[in-house]
């Protein structure tokens, strides 16, 4: 292995461990009556920002109030992603383009779980409506975008990454340059 | 043909003389408007105005605060007057900061407010303001815009000279306007026994550097005169106050003649750091007083009132070096110190100069003993030429009250030639002067009386309106105007109708008092006796014929929303909590024939609505703040009960599927 695929997978797992200080992702909410906005920010294990108003104005679409402690997910992401970063660096340390495999695997696999669970919980709380609700609007969800804006009544709603989610972006782009990118080697070499 | 064509130009010429003879009538008004004035006030939609102006409601009680230079109303702060309108005064939580020795007295006439200064500037903080009729201080928190703190003052009538501030706020002031004897003296007197028995008490209340808190801290008893306006002085006069006496002829009666003879009255200058410390130093006299101290706490949302019982004293006559008398012509109103500190300009209201009085002048006539008499036997005049350092000639008629601006002008309002002079505060020339309409009393610029002035507006308020606006029958709003100072002209730029009257105006640069404001108030942080802090406390109890009521209000409902089992003749307290964390969700609340007003509880705040029913029957109750799309279905009914039956105390309300 390579020094300079080894100090990209440093570099890596370093970023990904910036989603253990700062918030993944972030939902976004304008509308005429909230100038300032209302956001809802998404940690490795918790949520944060304006989830009382939030709350507050679902009740009259009637959407499930949104609490932290529904999300098992919040309990097991930390230890799941820390195990994630650790086979990062085990291939760096371990010199094996085999656990560089298995780890760009898992990161891929990660994702695509991920995105799916945060899918279908927008689903549900978009869908899943009391039928008791003030405000009913024919043939109208409320499931927030997956990723960037989308109106749902008086509301602009926005779904995009935090910085801890770009940290971990960047991250997964340069595992795949780890894995992928050969440089050439130089002429001076071949001959 | 030829001779009617003269024919036709006496007509002509006949208009064209008049117009000629017209357009040298002087001093017709119009031409001072600014070409540009529509654009220099236009503040676009969502924009904040560049200055806040807190005017005086006079007969109102209240305090209103404007945007400038847009001349739009923000905000009634209710200070002395019941407000209906959001329940101060009328809730259990705020009638005491009306209380008084007198009891319950639920209007005043506002007069003058002052910011709070530090370093001689405005440090945005907090606003005083007096109450004239029943002697009243109030400090009014500029982060919340509530009226926290109302102090009365006794011994006096009519606290006119006040509330003026010292340089770093360490005292406020009050005097009296109407002479009277002291309130622990006999005050069954002949009215003609006024040189004997009536007295004035120059009244300085302590300001707590930390949380406003005010105290009075001693009272100066003076000459009986009547005392007008005051101002302290800043940097090297820091230790000194200066107040406007008339009635100087100690006159009962008839004041319009009898205060109106002398040539001169004065300006008393007092040394409130000498007579600090000789309180310090205990040669103050307690005397018996009563007087109300009401308190209202931010965290309780609930005011307190304690009657006082005595305060500090100290007869000016038997401390020399403490009082000095300036003359000044006549029936002064205004004194102002320049933000220098070095001289003092008085506004003789029936004078025909502006005396401009230097602060070295008096201190060296003051050793040098310039005296010309005696008050009282011992309280020096200062001669009138060893402490003038000129006057300004033919300022126009009435000078009442001069601010400075940062370029080393002064401007002074003219009451009865109706305008507003503009002089150099230097050379004491007249520079410019602009009709106000009608009948200015202050006037006000940014910092204006500070030590750091801020010379782009001013603002003239006037006591007559007359033909200025739409007419509204015999009762007209009162007004003011906006004048742009920053050129060597005065231009006019906007006027707008008030509140009450706009006695007296202090200006502030919006920064300084944005960075403090409070959006809401923390639930978590709510001490009120009575909060009910989330819904499933909500509850009813009754103790003999008291009923307390806890009730919660959050978009879009009251809970507990259907009472039965109260009886007519109950004393029902409805204390009612707004469980909203968010900015501009208040709810508000109105009970059916409740001989009371309503409540507007601000979001984390408890307020409470006292309601004693009268008749038998279902009475409905409601939110009266429009709060949301379901604010019409915010609502709830009493059932109330003949006096003595046994209907049982219940209290629900139905399952709410949605939050479940």
């Amino acid at each position: 292995m390579k020094s300079l695929t080894r100090v990209l997978i440093f570099i890596s797992a370093t970023l990904m461990l910036g989603a253990y200080f700062l918030p993944l992702w972030h939902i976004l909410l304008d509308a005429p009556q909230y100038p300032e906005g209302l956001e809802m920010k998404i940690w490795l294990n918790g949520l944060s920002g304006n989830i009382a108003q939030i709350n507050g104005l679902n009740h009259y679409i009637g959407m499930k109030f949104i609490v932290a402690d529904d999300f098992k997910e919040f309990k097991i992401l930390p230890y799941i992603f820390g195990l994630l970063t650790l086979i990062g660096f085990a291939s760096a340390i371990a010199k094996s383009r085999r656990l560089l495999w298995v780890w760009f695997i898992s990161l891929c696999l990660f994702a695509i779980v991920g995105f799916s669970d945060f899918y279908m919980w927008e689903y549900n709380y978009g869908h899943n409506l009391n039928p008791h609700a003030a405000i009913k609007v024919e043939g109208m969800n409320y499931q927030p975008p997956l990723f960037g804006y989308k109106q749902l009544l008086n509301f602009t709603a926005g779904s995009l990454p935090d910085t801890g989610g770009i940290l971990v972006g960047l991250g997964g782009v340069l595992a795949a340059a780890a894995l992928f990118y050969k440089p050439r080697l130089s002429p001076n070499k071949s001959k | 043909m030829k001779i009617s064509h003269y024919k036709l130009l006496i007509p002509a010429l006949t208009v064209l003389g008049s117009m000629l003879i017209s357009s040298c009538k002087p001093g017709k008004a119009g031409s001072s408007v600014d070409a540009d004035a529509a654009k220099k006030v236009y503040v676009a939609p969502g924009k904040y105005d560049e200055i806040y102006a807190f005017l005086s409601g006079g007969f109102s009680g209240q305090i209103a605060a404007y945007g400038i230079p847009s001349g739009r109303l923000l905000k009634v702060i209710p200070v002395f007057s019941q407000n209906a309108e959001n329940g101060y005064g009328y809730s259990e939580e705020t009638k005491p900061m009306l209380n008084t020795s007198h009891g319950f007295v639920p209007w005043d006439d506002s007069h003058h407010p002052e910011l709070s200064k530090t370093n001689g500037e405005d440090d945005g903080r907090w606003l005083f303001i007096n109450g004239n009729n029943t002697p009243r201080i109030a400090r009014i928190n500029l982060a919340t815009f509530k009226t926290v703190e109302i102090l009365e003052l006794p011994n006096i009538g009519g606290n006119h000279a006040s509330p003026f501030c010292t340089e770093n706020t360490e005292y406020v002031v009050g005097n009296t306007r109407f002479s009277e004897p002291l309130d622990n003296s006999k005050g069954d007197v002949p009215i003609d026994s006024y040189k004997q028995n009536f007295k004035g008490a120059v009244s300085f209340v302590k300001v707590n550097q930390d949380n406003g808190a005010m105290n009075l801290a001693f009272q100066l008893i003076v000459p009986p005169f009547n005392y007008d306006l005051a101002h302290a002085g800043k940097g090297p006069s820091h230790d000194w106050i200066f107040f406007t006496c008339y009635n100087t002829e100690e006159a009962h009666t008839l004041l319009e003649v009898n205060a109106s003879q002398r040539d001169k009255d004065f300006v008393m200058a007092v040394n409130w750091k000498k007579a600090e410390e000789l309180i310090r130093e205990g040669k103050g006299t307690k005397i018996t007083a009563k007087y109300a101290h009401n308190v209202y706490n931010e965290n309780s949302h609930t005011a307190t009132s304690t009657i006082e019982t005595a305060t500090q004293t100290l007869d000016v006559t038997k401390f020399p070096g403490l009082v000095y008398y300036m003359p000044c012509p006549k029936s002064p109103h205004g004194v102002d110190v320049t933000p220098d500190g070095l001289s003092i300009v008085a506004s003789g209201k029936l004078a025909a100069v502006i005396p401009v009085f230097s602060f070295n002048k008096m201190l060296e006539a003051i050793d040098k003993k310039q005296f010309d008499g005696m008050i009282d036997s011992n309280l020096p005049v200062l001669k009138y030429e060893s402490v003038l350092r000129g006057e300004v000639k033919k300022p126009g008629l009435g000078p009442l009250h001069t601010e400075f601006d940062d370029k080393g002008y002064a401007y002074t309002t003219m009451f009865v030639s109706s305008e507003v002079v503009k002089w150099k505060i230097d050379n004491l020339e007249i520079i410019d002067r602009i009709p106000s309409y009608y009948s200015p009393g202050h006037l006000s610029i940014v910092g204006g009386d500070s030590k750091k002035p801020y010379g782009k507006y001013l603002l003239a308020l006037n006591k007559i309106t007359k033909d200025r606006y739409l007419p509204t029958g015999p009762e007209l709003a009162q007004a003011c105007q906006l004048i742009d100072i920053t050129g060597n002209k005065m231009k006019l730029l906007l006027d707008f109708p008030t509140i009450g009257e706009p006695h007296y105006a202090q200006m502030i640069l919006a920064d300084k008092i944005l960075k403090n404001q409070v959006k809401f108030f923390k639930l978590e942080d709510n001490k009120n006796a009575y909060v009910t802090k989330s819904e499933k406390d909500t509850k009813v109890i009754r103790n003999g014929n008291r009923v307390d009521v806890y009730m919660t209000a959050i978009r879009s409902h009251l809970a507990p929303d259907n009472i039965e089992g109260v009886k007519v003749g109950d004393e029902i307290y409805v204390h009612v909590t707004n469980l909203e964390q968010d900015w501009d969700v208040p709810h508000g609340f109105a009970i059916k024939g409740a001989n009371n007003a309503e409540l507007l509880i601000m979001p984390g705040e408890t307020c409470t609505l006292k309601w004693v029913p009268g008749q038998v029957g279902i009475v409905p109750f409601y939110c009266t703040d429009f709060c949301s799309a379901l604010h019409q279905e915010m609502q709830g009914y009493f059932r109330v009960s003949p006096a003595g039956s046994n209907t049982p105390l219940k209290f629900s309300i139905g399952v709410n599927p949605v939050t479940e």
